[in-house]
């Protein structure tokens, strides 16, 4: 590690940025004395190498993104600021946009009109299932239609909304079962009518939502327009601590990344962690957010991450406004995918010369278990510092575990290790929604590890959880009026899901905390915002 | 219906003329980004497919002109459309109109003044001034078709998030303007404003205010939203024959 100055002020980097040099790095750490260990931030901003626009014989390195779309645009060389018709490996849509996309696309191409590949497209109803709004049913009943005069190979259907295990193609939540299912593949281009389809991205594959008319345009053609997006690199080194996830550290990753509209003190306050331990990212990154651009994820503690961590972290990407999430596919990428499917696949890494728009290096240091409120609110109130440093007085009146981002496998086996560790009853009614009828299957069926064989379910049971749900969205974002776990009322929930704005999860003014499963398993045993380390040693 | 709206959103278009030899100048529709990148020109389209433009035609203005509806910053599409209106299919005409009637109805109960009247369909307000990351969120398309259902026609704002505007464009919905200053702080809801749209200076006019402020060219996002979206733009670049009988 370089020399490291020492100093209290987390604002000594914005000062010293002012001597980077280009185009080496520049190594500014930060110590920090803490109660616990004694931590180390460096955070390197490495100026952007823009490669000249010639088109000379010289070929420029490129990124893992600039290379999977060069690709399926079946081009040599692409770089940032190109636009290209790329073709499409998978579409996915669901039951709120697939009837709008496929509108769009019998409009514009005609009622008689076929697609351009039944094996291409994948449809799977999560959204609105588990209700009594007839709109959202009937949605269903049109995808069905669609996918049947088509021929459409992947539709996981549901008919018997009475029991999801009478359905043996329903699956869940889309970008979960996409995963599962075999759909994610290094070096592909998978699209989705759905924010969070950047998920995939953990495959080492472009993967981003579209809406429905780019959809439509899709459905017909098997091509879209796209701009190359310039990367942005995080490189996470260092052991994850044990009681810290995936979730904390995009949660991080994305304010940094909003960084840019905020004053370093702002940011400085917003990363306050619950008890008061200031976080050391600095608060004057010269990133303009994520805006527009990849997010790509590498260093050790990445490497060290499940599929499942990695699919968390990309997941996210899209709150810090990114266009799309990577991570190079390794040994870990290719035994879950060659598990679950047979379809070949070329992975593809970044070249080590390739132009990125600015590289962080974030080794990563204690106490960085993160709870971010209404990040979206208008930032700059008084109310949300206030909040920020003083959460663990916080009352909460529910917590929810579940959706894409929160509700898989290994996010219900995190939340029951801490319930079994803590041997405690919840506070507060605590809603287990498992993203997919396989997930559901685990944590009924799967033993969690150090428990004495006992499954997830029925340490949930012995914590005084509500019973494991019929899997799909969910309440991540309200749905109908009748969606188990919907917020109906102003009250305060901790969460895995993904996104907190006013109205997210039902009422308006609802206030989510979006938070880790240990987070908020922990938070569910006291009934306030709680840091896991209560409970997991 | 949308298929009409994006009619509407057509201006002529006015270009030289490329010669066959020649890669015109593109910037990609769908790219907002703060950094100093110089989009590469796109070289490998083949000019056969460009449509020739006489060089002769005027350029036409396009102006819209009514009253301000102003938000905050990061109004994300939950508060634009929340989700328990997205059962509503937007290519369906009738549940078309039904979206527009819920426009902006997530926002809190702070913004006194809502975007559509209770029991109305339609909104009073034509232009929406925000600020930055707005459409922030989910993907839905719901969000700038609802808005364009509703009756806005233009959305003025610091910044974007990349879902909503590129939705925007792809539909012709609303047109996404960029403007240099917080405009949100100067402009307030009720406000008379017109929004110029020109070759390289675009306008917004607040009349109430009397002040005027520039808007970052449409320039990327023109070619397809000139072209009328998405699929009328493949039309014109050969990517997709001609919408048949």
């Amino acid at each position: 590690m370089a020399s490291s100055v020492i100093s209290s002020s987390p604002f000594l980097c914005k000062s010293a940025q002012k001597d980077l040099g280009f185009p080496k790095p520049s190594q500014i750490s930060v110590h920090r004395c803490q109660k616990r260990a004694i931590s180390r931030k460096i955070v390197s901003v490495m100026a952007p190498q823009r490669s000249s626009s010639a088109t000379g014989s010289v070929k420029t390195g490129m990124t893992m993104t600039e290379k999977i779309l060069a690709k399926a645009a079946e081009k040599s060389q692409v770089v940032p600021g190109d636009n290209i018709w790329v073709n499409v490996d998978v579409l996915m849509t669901h039951d709120v946009c697939g009837p709008g996309a496929f509108g769009i696309f019998k409009r514009e191409f005609g009622e008689k009109a076929k697609v351009w590949d039944p094996e291409k497209i994948v449809v799977i109803p999560d959204h609105y299932i588990f209700t009594a709004d007839k709109r959202a049913n009937r949605n269903v009943d049109i995808m069905r239609e669609h996918c049947r005069e088509q021929n459409i190979k992947y539709f996981y259907d549901i008919t018997d909304l009475g029991d999801f295990r009478a359905n043996p193609d329903y699956k869940g939540v889309c970008h979960v079962a996409l995963a599962q299912e075999g759909h994610c593949r290094p070096g592909e281009v998978l699209l989705g009518t759905d924010s969070h389809t950047c998920t995939a991205g953990a495959f080492g594959q472009f993967a981003t939502g579209i809406g429905n008319t780019d959809a439509g345009f899709v459905l017909g053609t098997g091509k879209i327009l796209l701009k190359v997006p310039p990367t942005m690199r995080f490189i996470l080194d260092g052991e994850m601590p044990s009681y810290l996830q995936a979730k904390d550290l995009i949660l991080q990753v994305s304010v940094l990344s909003l960084l840019q509209h905020l004053s370093p003190f702002t940011a400085s306050e917003l990363l306050t962690g619950p008890f008061g331990h200031k976080s050391e990212i600095i608060g004057e990154i010269s990133v303009a957010g994520a805006t527009y651009k990849t997010m790509e994820f590498s260093g050790t503690t990445i490497e060290s991450l499940t599929m499942e961590e990695r699919m968390t972290l990309c997941n996210m990407v899209v709150e810090a406004g990114g266009k799309n999430g990577v991570i190079p596919p390794d040994a870990t990428t290719f035994n879950y995918v060659e598990n679950r499917t047979s379809v070949p696949f070329e992975p593809v890494y970044s070249d080590g010369n390739a132009s990125l728009y600015v590289e962080l290096f974030l080794p990563l240091h204690v106490g960085l278990t993160y709870l971010l409120f209404s990040m979206f609110f208008q930032p700059h109130s008084p109310d949300n510092r206030a909040l920020a440093r003083e959460c663990k007085d916080v009352k909460i009146d529910r917590v929810y575990i579940g959706s894409c981002t929160g509700g898989k496998t290994e996010d219900f086996m995190a939340a029951a290790k801490l319930f079994h560790a803590a041997g405690k009853q919840v506070k507060v009614p605590t809603f287990l929604v498992p993203a997919t009828q396989k997930v559901w299957m685990d944590v009924y069926a799967l033993p969690v590890p150090g428990a004495g064989g006992k499954t997830c379910a029925q340490i949930f049971k012995e914590a005084g959880c509500d019973t494991p749900t019929s899997p799909s969205c969910g309440a991540c974002l309200g749905g109908p009026a009748d969606t188990y776990a919907r917020l109906n009322e102003p009250q305060v929930c901790v969460s895995t899901t993904n996104r907190n704005f006013p109205g997210r999860m039902g009422h308006k003014e609802g206030q989510i905390y979006l938070a880790s499963p240990y987070t908020a398993a922990a938070s569910a045993l006291t009934g306030h915002v709680t840091d896991p380390r209560e409970f997991l040693q | 219906m949308a298929a009409s709206s994006l009619q509407s959103l057509n201006p002529t278009f006015s270009q030289t003329l490329a010669s066959p030899n020649t890669s015109p100048s593109f910037r990609s529709p769908f790219l907002r980004f703060n950094s100093s990148f110089t989009p590469k020109p796109l070289s490998t389209r083949s000019s056969s497919s460009l449509i020739a433009r006489s060089a002769a035609e005027p350029q036409e203005r396009k102006t819209f002109h009514g009253l301000c509806y102003v938000v905050g910053d990061n109004i994300d599409t939950d508060q634009i459309i929340p989700a328990e209106f997205l059962t509503l299919v937007p290519s369906n005409p009738d549940e078309y109109e039904k979206l527009g009637s819920y426009a902006l109805i997530g926002l809190p109960a702070s913004y006194k003044d809502r975007f559509v009247q209770p029991g109305e369909m339609k909104t009073k307000y034509s232009i929406i001034i925000g600020g930055e990351n707005f459409g922030c969120g989910s993907s839905r398309e719901h969000a700038p078709v609802c808005l364009g259902a509703a009756g806005a026609k233009a959305v003025v704002a610091q910044s974007y998030a990349r879902i909503f505007f590129r939705n925007s464009v792809a539909t012709g919905e609303v047109y996404p303007l960029d403007s240099e200053v917080r405009v949100c702080d100067e402009c307030k809801t009720g406000d008379v404003a017109t929004v110029e749209l020109r070759e390289g200076d675009s306008v917004l006019i607040n009349h109430t205010t009397g002040k005027e402020y520039k808007l970052k060219p449409i320039g990327d996002a023109g070619p397809v939203i000139d072209a009328g979206g998405i699929f009328a733009y493949a039309r014109k670049a050969g990517m997709i024959p001609s919408a048949a009988a």
